[in-house]
């Protein structure tokens, strides 16, 4: 049976060598992250923020410790079964959008569904759909060259629920918007949270962005200082 | 499988969408590809056109007789005895009593090549309408045939099209003899289409040769005669000759100039090491530009295969491009184009290129090995990109 919790690190300890000096980011470090949690992480940076996220995302593996998702390791995985573990599982949401500048926005939000067994007319719909959820159904044939920032990062958006992941993650989302922007693409973050059960996991620098979150987390010198946000 | 090759064939067509972002240097290895796979062709070419035109000048059922150890007509003298003696040879065919032997001259013209206005041997062969016969395909395309006893010679289509001043009725002087050209022959492009003919007896009289002849040719029952007539010859101290059958001489002669083909494989090769190297070039360059693309599409979830293979992909498509643009500029530029050079007997043998499917096909063959081993080592970079660099990508 899956528990409540989705995410549960257990001692997380990294390091990395530079030349013979050893740097630990963490040391015994432990956090569990509910199903439907928005949980804001910040910290100075250098913080060790960012490489949390890329080993909540199976980017980065710990050098110690263990990490349960969904009540199964995954801080042991090989390569292969990462990447798939990551398409069934996470949708991303980058500081700069990573659109594919080629494509255009359906064909981007299509990307993590060329990983399932759908077909091409089931594809279609999912698009339509993730794309009208944030928005942008009549901007479909768009391509990112010809959007505004506020609208690339909806279409990432779109590309991240498409696929319906369990957990979202979010690397600086509002870092390369205006306010105003930014306060349309949180409050977006903010619905598929409280609407659609996403559990959402944002790194931000930003403190108004945190405010989005019902959870920070604020992460100094390898340690959590938490305390409740309030919701805006 | 299916999401594997749905993942490979996205990120192919991701990579090829994203080329005109790198225009120029995508183009820059066509180009080269285009280059080396030209210059290839035009040698294979050059090489099949050769060999093409000696091989089908000779045939199974004509001996050629030369005078045991020379390597071409040119070097070779025969005895009007010789003659009579090969005439009863074993094999010879006969029409009524008549010996079908055909003793001809073969001496040297200086003519002026059309190309490079520079001054080049030309085979003036004497023979008699006997020797005219045994030419496979031999027509008269202009003119008329010399009248034996005359100065008077037809020369070959590949003589009138490359050298200056051989059109009928224009009057040549070769040393004090002067020679009228009566009629332009055809024998199917081969050979012999690079040759001037005339009266043997009036070239034995204007270039001092008395009664001697410099080859013999007769014609045989099959190549089969062949061992019987060398038996012949042995068994004769008088006949110290070689024979054997004009399509075996002919064909000898081609494969002495095999070096065009390899000398064209080299050149191809070596330029296919610059080529590789513009492409290496190329391909990392291009690694480099998707390195936030190919990160990203891993971090959704794409495998590393996927971005090896769309890499490799790459690589051969532009490569394969650049042999398809070599292989059409080859046939344009040299497909049936008409070039002369030093055949077997120090003379000009006018051949044309011959760009054949199975030449391209080995030109598609080097741009595709280009391709694959510009793409491999890039691709396999490609593939080792780690998905952290995704969190990196600027815009």
């Amino acid at each position: 049976m899956a528990s409540e919790t989705l995410y549960d690190l257990k001692a997380i300890s990294k390091k990395f060598t530079r030349g013979k000096e050893t740097i630990t980011i963490f040391e015994s470090l432990d956090l569990q992250i509910k199903k439907g949690d928005f949980v804001a992480i910040m910290g100075p940076s250098g913080s060790g923020k960012t490489t949390l996220l890329n080993m909540l995302g199976g980017v980065d593996q710990p050098s110690g410790g263990e990490i349960l998702f969904d009540g199964k390791r995954v801080d042991n995985l090989g390569e292969g079964d990462l990447a798939r573990w990551r398409a069934n599982n996470i949708g991303f949401i980058f500081q700069f959008y990573n659109l594919m500048p080629m494509l255009n926005a359906a064909r981007n939000v299509e990307l993590p569904l060329l990983l399932t067994k759908l077909n091409k007319k089931q594809r279609n719909q999912f698009v339509e759909t993730a794309l009208t959820l944030v928005g942008l159904a009549d901007r479909a044939k768009h391509m990112p060259g010809e959007m505004s920032g506020g609208q690339q990062q909806r279409v990432a958006i779109a590309r991240a629920i498409v696929s319906d992941p369990k957990l979202i993650l979010c690397d600086e989302p509002t870092g390369d918007l205006d306010r105003t922007t930014a306060d349309e693409i949180l409050e977006m973050l903010q619905i598929l949270n409280r609407d659609h059960g996403k559990t959402i996991v944002m790194v931000t620098h930003d403190p108004r962005a945190a405010k989005y979150a019902g959870r920070t987390l604020h992460l100094d010198k390898g340690a959590f200082v938490e305390r409740e946000a309030e919701i805006v | 499988m299916g999401s594997l090759l749905s993942q490979i064939s996205a990120v192919v067509a991701m990579n090829i969408r994203s080329l005109p972002k790198r225009l120029w240097m995508s183009l820059a290895m066509v180009i080269a590809s285009a280059v080396v796979v030209a210059i290839l062709l035009a040698f294979l070419a050059m090489a099949r056109g050769f060999e093409a035109t000696l091989e089908g000048a000779g045939s199974d059922n004509v001996a050629i007789f030369t005078r045991s150890g020379s390597a071409s007509e040119i070097n070779s003298t025969v005895t009007r005895e010789q003659v009579n003696l090969v005439g009863d040879a074993p094999g010879v065919l006969k029409e009524g009593n008549t010996p079908q032997v055909s003793a001809e001259l073969y001496v040297i013209l200086d003519g002026i090549k059309k190309s490079s206005q520079t001054e080049a041997n030309l085979p003036l062969r004497g023979l008699d309408v006997t020797g005219v016969g045994m030419r496979k395909g031999f027509e008269i395309q202009q003119g008329r045939m010399f009248t034996p006893g005359t100065n008077e010679m037809v020369v070959g289509a590949g003589v009138a099209s490359q050298f200056e001043g051989f059109s009928v009725g224009s009057e040549l002087r070769f040393g004090k003899n002067v020679w009228t050209v009566v009629g332009i022959f055809g024998t199917g492009g081969n050979v012999f289409e690079s040759e001037a003919w005339a009266d043997a007896k009036v070239i034995q009289s204007l270039y001092n040769r008395g009664s001697s002849y410099q080859t013999i040719r007769a014609r045989i029952e099959s190549s089969a005669s062949i061992d019987a007539i060398r038996d012949y010859i042995a068994q004769d101290p008088r006949l110290n000759l070689d024979v054997e059958t004009e399509a075996s001489f002919f064909a000898e002669q081609g494969k002495q100039l095999r070096y065009m083909a390899f000398f064209g494989l080299f050149i191809s090769v070596v330029m296919a090491l610059g080529a590789l190297a513009g492409a290496l070039n190329t391909m990392y360059t291009s690694v480099a530009e998707r390195t936030g693309e190919i990160a990203t599409l891993r971090a959704l979830g794409f495998s590393n295969l996927s971005a090896f293979a769309g890499t490799l992909a790459e690589a051969m498509l532009l490569a394969a491009a650049g042999g398809l643009l070599g292989a059409l500029a080859a046939f344009l530029l040299f497909d049936g184009m008409s070039a002369s050079t030093l055949g077997g007997s120090f003379t000009q043998v006018v051949f044309s290129f011959e760009l054949s499917t199975d030449l391209v096909a080995r030109g598609m063959v080097m741009a595709l090995v280009i391709g694959l081993l510009s793409g491999l080592f890039p691709a396999w970079r490609a593939s080792r990109i780690p998905v952290v660099a995704a969190f990196r990508a600027n815009g």
